[in-house]
Parts: C-alpha cells; sequence; structure tokens
C-alpha cells in the first residue's frame, strides 16, 4: 500500500472534486461536507473518464399523498458524479448508480490526517 | 502517516465541458485502442456526425435558387436570435445533453487553429483519433428533420447545398471522411437528380434518406430512383430519427421515452412497408442500410412480420421468402446505440441479423449515446474474424472501400 497527498483540506470546497493521476492510474477525489471520497476514473458503463464529469444533485419526481407528480426537485443531500461520455450518474458516496446499484464506480482508500488528504492505493512501488 | 508519502499529480483536464479538446474528450478510448491494437484493423464508423448549422451561411450560400440564397444571406446578416435559416428542427434537440451533463452534445467549441483544411475536417480528424478509426462517414443532424418541413421544396434547397458544400469544402479536406448524399426524398424527381449528380463524386459512397418522414417507401414514385441507385452499386441508407409532434409520440413527456420509441418506430414502419411491398424482389442488388436505430427493434420485428405474413400471404405476393429472410439477407444494420443489457438476447439478435457480414459498427459521435468500437471487440460470444468484420471489413465490402485504410 503506498500513500499520495492530494492536497489541503482547504483545497476542496464542499461538492467539489479533484481528479489526480498516479501511474497510469486516474483518480477523482470528492469532498461532501465533512468527508471525502475516493473512486477511479472510469466509467463502468463504456469506460469513460466519470470523475471528470460535473456535479450534480439527486432528481426526485415531486410526488404528494395522492401519488400525483408536480414535476421534479433536486435532493440536495444526494450527490451524483455524472460520466461526460453517456451521462451516467453514481453517487458520490457509495458510487452506485441510483437506479442500478450492480453498476458502481470502483472505489479507491482516502483518508484524512491533520490538514491533508490522503489516497492509499495498492501495488504502486 | 508515515514518511513515503509522494504527491499525487493533478489531471490537466479536471472538468469536461463544451470546449474540451475532442482528444482530450475521448483520451480513455484513445488508450483503449492503443491498448487494443486497433491500428492493425480497419475500423470504419458508419455513422458520425457534425454540426453542419455551426458552418450554416456557408452551406446557404451553396443555395442555387438565387433568391431563397439572398433571403438566406440577409437573414443571416441582420435577424438575431433566431434559428438557423431555413431549418425546421424539433423541439427535442434541447433536451439531448441531459441538461448540461453531456457537454459534447450542447456544442464542440474547442480551439482550432489548424486553418488549412475545414474546422469540420479538423474536429472529425480528433474524433477519428481519439476512436481508432479509419474511415469516418459523416451526417448532418439538425438536417435529419428536414423530411417533416412543411415546405417540400426546402428540403430540396438544402440537401442540395448540404450536398455541394460538403463535398467541395469539407470531404477533401481528409481522405478518411466519407459520406452518404442526403437525399430530398418527399420530391422523388429531384431526389434522382441528386443520385445521378453526386454518383461519381469523390467521397460518396451511398445515399441517406432520413427516416423521420410521412412518405411511404413503396410508393411508385420511388422505383426510378431505386432502380438508378441499385445501378450504382452504393446502398441506400434510411438514418432514423425522431419527430415529438408524431401523435402517438406526442403522449411521451420525456425525451428519454420519445427518444427511446422514436428512432426504433421511423424504421420499423418502413422496413415493414420495403419488405412486405416486396422491394428486395424488385430491386434484388438494391442493397438497403438502416441506421441509428438499435438492434432490438429488428429481431421483434422478423418475428412479427413472420407471424402475420404466413396467414396474410395474398397481402405480400411479391415475397417468395419469409419477410425476415429478406431482412436478414438483404439488409444491413449498424449498431448503435447497441442495446447489451441482456447479452443472451444481443447473441440471438446477432444470430437472427446475420451480424457476421450484415452489421456494421458506427458511433454517432457526438450523440449522447455514442458508442465507441469497444461495445463491439468487447463481446464475450464473437470470434475475433467477427469483430473484424463488423468493424470494419464489412463496411469496407458494402461501400467499396480500401480495406487496407484510405490513401
Amino acid at each position: 500500500m503506498e500513500t499520495f497527498n492530494v492536497g489541503k483540506i482547504e483545497e476542496f470546497e464542499d461538492k467539489s472534486k479533484k481528479v489526480v493521476t498516479i501511474g497510469d492510474e486516474e483518480v477523482g477525489v470528492f469532498r461532501l461536507g465533512k468527508e471525502f471520497f475516493a473512486w477511479r476514473n472510469i466509467c463502468p458503463h463504456q469506460g469513460g473518464p466519470i470523475c471528470q464529469g460535473r456535479i450534480f444533485s439527486l432528481v426526485l419526481e415531486n410526488i404528494d399523498d395522492k401519488m400525483e407528480s408536480h414535476g421534479r426537485i433536486y435532493d440536495n443531500n444526494k450527490v451524483n458524479i455524472v460520466c461526460p461520455w453517456h451521462g451516467l450518474e453514481f453517487d458520490i458516496r457509495t458510487g452506485e448508480h441510483p437506479g442500478n446499484p450492480s453498476i458502481s464506480l470502483d472505489p479507491v482508500s482516502v483518508q484524512v490526517d491533520g490538514d491533508a488528504v490522503y489516497l492509499l492505493i495498492e501495488g504502486k512501488n | 502517516m508515515d514518511a513515503l508519502i509522494r504527491p499525487a499529480i493533478e489531471h490537466p483536464v479536471q472538468e469536461i465541458n463544451t470546449t474540451t479538446d475532442t482528444r482530450d474528450y475521448l483520451a480513455k478510448s484513445r488508450q483503449d485502442a492503443e491498448r487494443k491494437g486497433y491500428a492493425d484493423w480497419l475500423i470504419v464508423d458508419v455513422d458520425a456526425h457534425h454540426v453542419e448549422t455551426v458552418s450554416w451561411p456557408e452551406v446557404t450560400s451553396f443555395i442555387e435558387d438565387p433568391v431563397v440564397r439572398d433571403q438566406a444571406k440577409m437573414y443571416h446578416s441582420e435577424r438575431v436570435g433566431a434559428p438557423p435559416y431555413g431549418l425546421n428542427g424539433d423541439l427535442g434537440l434541447r433536451y439531448q445533453d441531459v441538461g448540461g451533463r453531456i457537454p459534447h452534445q450542447s456544442s464542440q467549441r474547442e480551439k482550432v487553429t489548424d486553418t488549412d483544411v475545414h474546422r469540420d475536417v479538423v474536429l472529425t480528424r480528433r474524433a477519428m483519433h481519439g476512436l481508432g478509426v479509419d474511415y469516418m462517414v459523416i451526417f448532418p443532424t439538425p438536417m435529419l428533420f428536414l423530411g417533416m418541413h412543411p415546405q417540400t421544396e426546402m428540403e430540396v434547397f438544402l440537401s442540395r447545398a448540404y450536398n455541394r458544400w460538403l463535398t467541395e469544402k469539407v470531404l477533401p479536406g481528409d481522405p478518411g471522411m466519407v459520406t452518404l448524399v442526403v437525399l430530398p426524398f418527399n420530391t422523388p424527381v429531384e431526389a434522382l437528380k441528386m443520385v445521378e449528380e453526386f454518383a461519381d463524386t469523390p467521397g460518396v459512397i451511398g445515399y441517406c434518406v432520413t427516416s423521420t418522414r410521412y412518405k411511404p417507401v413503396h410508393a411508385n414514385e420511388y422505383m426510378n430512383l431505386y432502380r438508378a441507385i441499385e445501378e450504382t452499386g452504393k446502398p441506400i441508407a434510411f438514418h432514423a430519427g425522431y419527430h415529438w409532434q408524431d401523435p402517438s409520440l406526442a403522449t411521451c413527456n420525456t425525451f428519454l421515452g420519445m427518444h427511446s420509441l422514436g428512432f426504433a418506430w421511423c424504421n420499423i414502419v418502413h422496413m415493414t412497408n420495403w419488405i412486405l411491398n416486396g422491394i428486395p424482389e424488385r430491386f434484388p442488388n438494391l442493397k438497403s442500410l438502416w441506421v441509428e436505430s438499435g438492434l432490438s427493434w429488428v429481431p421483434f420485428l422478423m418475428q412479427r412480420l413472420d407471424d402475420q405474413y404466413l396467414m396474410r400471404q395474398s397481402e405480400a405476393p411479391l415475397l417468395k421468402r419469409m419477410p425476415s429472410e429478406y431482412m436478414s439477407d438483404n439488409c444491413f444494420y449498424t449498431c448503435q446505440p447497441m442495446e447489451k443489457s441482456n447479452m443472451k438476447a444481443l447473441e440471438c439478435t446477432f444470430d437472427m441479423i446475420n451480424a457476421k457480414s450484415n452489421l456494421l459498427y458506427a458511433s454517432d459521435w457526438p450523440h449522447f449515446d455514442f458508442d465507441t468500437p469497444s461495445v463491439i471487440y468487447d463481446i464475450p460470444f464473437l470470434d475475433e474474424q467477427a469483430k473484424r468484420n463488423i468493424l470494419g471489413l464489412n463496411a469496407a465490402s458494402l461501400f467499396g472501400l480500401n480495406k487496407n485504410g484510405p490513401k
């Protein structure tokens, strides 16, 4: 396991990301509130650069008690990264596609120590 | 943390947007192409697009009618906030990028400094490099809706102008760029003229009917056109599209629903009429190519037509074989957008359409549902020869392209 410094915490705004290269690997590091998440920059759909996409909140259908729809709204507590190739969305916390959790991103260990953010990657010696 | 901490390197492209260079956009596809050794394969992309309306003042300067040409010129020089002259378009064009989620569908505003060739040549070369393809067949985009234009003469004006502009100003820029001439199908006599006019034009490898239209493909007025195309030895392609104002599709409230059905529906209707009216029997050497409807509609229609045909043969007396046999033997298909959520269904589809000889790879770049060559290369049930056929050799045979690539 090897450790890589991806920067200081203060470099990450809430709901932002940084994409880094480590050897032949690319990893996206995301901040949501005080938490950090890291995913390999490969979309499970067609291999697109998922982490280089845009960040959007999850979209919900606004259904009332009578099951009538009143359009769509954002759930700002659930934030997705969207693949710029074909638009597949993945929850930044879980790495799962909102409609099919079996389609998911490949995780990378991320740690916060002191004021910095680190990635822990195997086999990079 | 221990002392063996190394810095990660910040990626030069943090977020892909409408100004991102196509080479950066497709960097992962390029890496895949190098890993898989596409350089040793012939890869033909039978359906890619450019946005002709970016060059619309250039295109409309090729309109032959002097009054209409001047109208277009004045319109583009003085009118503000209006769509390109003469085009009808469709409201679905506003939704293609899923609200900014897929930037390359919105716009390619990347920097181009090479002025030796048209900007579209540069963008196409970048896409060809990224996808690892040798030939790219170029189609327009908003013009795909011209079949629904209320002024049938506008389809004639604009398609001839576009064909002339493309073959004179764009295609000469790269031998790998080829096209299927857009036919003004709502005016058969003009479509026939177009076939004759462009039959020997360099870069023209076939003819294109945009499928979004209500003309019956079996009408007698098209027989001279089909005969002429058959005599050229080049195929006729039906390029699918959608039309959200179609009464049945107008019930769909999402682009997702309308697009899923629309791109298949128009070719389902045309194929049904094509087969049941015996066009393959009337013109046995005329090769038809069905573009951008995906593949899952084909086994559905094969089974549906076969089932009904056996009970109502007298309504299709020209047929000497089952409808599905014409569809698998006389018709060619492009794969994109290839439905692959059920690999067993895909394998069955490939078997039913005779994919090893009749299926052609297409990317549909730069649209939101584009496919890289890996969608074919990675299929587990195909052997290498079948993959080579589908990715390029079938297209080379159908279009008469050089199997060693463009020179």
